[in-house]
């Protein structure tokens, strides 16, 4: 028996959103058809998580209305600060749904490069987009939150590479939420062509104290063969939101990509980050951290899927929980049959700051092939006296001992992404969610 | 002149008694060895005096200048001039060397008052040039990774950088090979001198060859059983520590055994 859910919006409104932003007549079937689906699938069941009485349709508006900037110096300082203004090359930054400001470089756009906002692409780059959008990474009929996702989409970007270019300077993507009504259906495609090479950093920033919408953002990655893409994202959305957020990829031969995620929604968040080893000797770097407070419920699913011979998939999850926030990290390496010489390796762990705060790793390894390699460590625990009274053996604070080790352990993914002012953000976050 | 003075020293660790009444007095100036064979107590008054949360002090004092350093936080303990080369000295992953160092520094200097980048960083390749610790070793995260000669010569980068009044250097030597003994000893003899202490904790008399101590005690049953100059340690090269075991009618050394 299925349920049906109630949505938020007809299929008629949904239908006149898409004619509204003159999206192709296939775009909007492909909506409607959706939202067909979402009213009948199943909710995805991460592990460990009962979801089912989360609000994941509900919303006061599909979309809100929101100044574009006309300038970088109308920028609010929270964006300003992750942004090297006169640096920065290639920018795209979006206003709640708005695409309010972005930047492409001459010598990109000569080599073909498309960099720009979702909406644009429905329309100007339909072919591309209709062969990949919800197609190879996440498929429109999964759950019902990404059939919901791909009914109604409101924002995101587009990047393309074609074959054989190397982008040396990271593609930067703000997505800056400071209207308390906005809902964040996001979704973010990037293809790189064959030989290619792309570094792309998204970073989410609410300047609201509540959020009332909803956040149901997908991001797929498809990565061809010997090409690389270095994804990097920093999530720092209000409290209520209810966050839905998947980043997936897909590899074939001889790709790679390397993930540095930093979590940091002060919302109830589910967080899945798969990544499809499908080509022989392709390899995912996947690094993740996260700091739960409040109450705030998460939980964050990291898997790698091999199923090319000679893929290397490397998992490293670590998690800070203070207050009574509770999180499961999910951690999951499957080897599929035929995948030889795989090699799976993860890390999870959890540090505990308060009596109150749950965090449960679950690493997973799933094999279905004998000649593989495959490795795991999970622990969960409170910072480690020893180490604490060896800092303070040299006349440091314990609260400052403390941050130490906390920022030392969040150090991972911080270290990895690679623009500086996104990379000293996270830090800030950081030491902002940890006081 | 500053003092160390440890007085009556009762310590226990899981509800068992480990030392039972040391008493020791440094002063600057001075270098002093503790010897003795495994398991007699001297790793746990290095860690007691520094304040490991494991060790449970139940009786006695530690005075420095007369400050009971027992009554402080770790923390205080370091600033008020106390340093402890740790004999496993902990790898804390994330936070590079030098950033470790530099925080350690400034805990110790007032609010606007902290160290500048430039001479800092001065001061650390001028250290580290000394104990011929390749420069990346810095920007390494703090003892990750780090054999155990190079975290034994990581602890004396950090005795030379923060300058305490008094370190005790617990095994310094244990696990070195011969040419990392002998820059971590070039390391403490350059801190010699009028504003420096040190205890030495050893049960290889080979570090006294290269570190010359004015005074050399001897641990048994948690105790102090025997002082001298740097003579008696030489005698206990020679001789071992039967003799001292049969002048004191001690048949089993370590702690938990009574005379």
């Amino acid at each position: 028996m299925t349920v049906e859910t109630k949505l938020a919006l007809s299929a008629q409104e949904v239908r006149s959103f898409s004619q509204n932003n003159n999206e192709p007549a296939a775009f909007a079937d492909f909506r409607v058809a959706a939202l067909e689906k979402a009213a009948e699938l199943a909710l995805p069941k991460p592990d460990k998580t009962n979801i089912t009485k989360w609000n994941f349709t509900e919303f006061p508006v599909h979309t809100v209305e929101s100044a574009k900037f006309a300038s970088l110096e109308e920028l609010p300082e929270e964006v300003k600060a992750i942004i090297d203004i006169e640096g920065q090359e290639n920018l795209y930054i979006q206003r709640n749904n708005t695409p309010a400001f972005i930047k492409v470089s001459e010598e990109l756009t000569s080599k073909g490069v498309i960099f720009t906002d979702i909406e644009t692409a429905i329309r100007d780059h339909a072919e591309l987009v209709e062969k990949y959008f919800m197609t190879t990474a996440v498929k429109v009929d999964e759950h019902k939150l990404a059939a919901y996702h791909a009914a109604l989409v409101n924002g995101g970007v587009f990047v393309y590479v074609p074959r054989n270019v190397i982008i040396d300077e990271p593609l930067q993507v703000v997505f800056l939420n400071d209207n308390e009504e906005a809902s964040l259906f996001n979704h973010v495609l990037v293809v790189a062509e064959e030989s290619s090479a792309v570094t792309y950093v998204e970073t989410y920033v609410s300047t609201v104290e509540e959020a009332k919408g909803q956040a149901n953002i997908i991001a797929e990655v498809i990565v061809k063969d010997n090409a690389q893409v270095t994804f990097g994202a920093v999530d720092v959305l209000a409290k209520g939101y209810t966050t839905y957020v998947n980043r997936r990829a897909h590899l074939t031969r001889d790709a790679k990509i390397d993930w540095a995620l930093g979590l940091m929604n002060d919302s109830d968040t589910i967080a899945e980050n798969i990544t499809h080893l499908v080509g022989d000797g392709s390899a995912a770097d996947t690094k993740t951290v996260v700091v739960g407070r409040g109450t705030q419920k998460q939980n964050f699913t990291t898997e790698v899927r091999h199923w090319g011979k000679n893929s290397d998939g490397q998992i490293l999850t670590h998690g800070v929980m203070k207050e009574a926030a509770q999180s499961i990290f999910n951690g999951i390496g499957k080897i599929e049959h035929g995948a030889t010489k795989a090699n799976a390796e993860q890390e999870s762990r959890v540090l505990m700051l308060s009596e109150k705060a749950r965090g449960d790793a679950n690493p997973i390894l799933l094999i279905d092939e004998d000649d593989v390699t495959a490795g795991h460590a999970a622990s969960v625990g409170r910072v480690d006296p020893t180490q604490l009274y060896y800092l303070m053996s040299r006349g440091i604070s314990k609260a400052e001992a403390e941050r130490l080790v906390i920022h030392g352990f969040l150090a991972p993914v911080v270290t990895n992404l690679p623009i500086e002012g996104v990379k000293k953000q996270l830090t800030e976050v950081i030491e902002r969610k940890v006081r | 002149m500053a003092t160390l003075e440890i007085k009556d020293l009762h310590v226990e660790i899981d509800g068992k008694e480990i030392l039972k009444g040391v008493n020791l007095t440094i002063n600057t100036n001075e270098v002093h060895a503790i010897m003795g064979p495994n398991g007699t107590g001297k790793s746990t008054l290095a860690s007691a005096i520094m304040g490991h949360p494991k060790y449970e002090v139940t009786q006695g004092e530690v005075l420095l200048d007369g400050e009971n350093v027992l009554e402080m936080e770790v923390d205080e303990r370091a600033k008020a001039g106390l340093f402890l080369a740790m004999q496993y000295p902990s790898e804390i992953s994330g936070v590079t060397n030098a950033d470790f160092l530099r925080s350690a520094i400034n805990a110790r200097r007032e609010e606007g008052d902290e160290i500048s980048l430039m001479k800092f960083i001065r001061e650390l390749d001028k250290t580290m040039d000394f104990l011929e610790m390749p420069e990346e070793m810095g920007q390494r995260y703090l003892n990750e990774g780090f054999s155990g000669g190079e975290k034994k010569r990581n602890e004396i980068l950090q005795l030379m950088m923060i300058k305490p009044t008094f370190a005790i250097l617990d095994e310094i030597d244990s696990g070195l090979d011969i040419d990392a003994l002998k820059i971590v000893s070039k390391g403490i003899n350059e801190m010699r001198g009028e504003g420096f202490g040190c205890l030495m904790i050893t049960h290889y008399q080979r570090l006294l060859n290269y570190i010359t101590p004015d005074h050399v005690h001897v641990m048994m049953q948690g105790r102090v059983v025997k002082s001298g100059g740097s003579e008696l340690a030489q005698r206990l090269e020679a001789e071992g520590y039967e003799w001292i075991k049969k002048e004191l009618g001690i048949e089993d050394e370590t702690v938990g055994q009574e005379a």
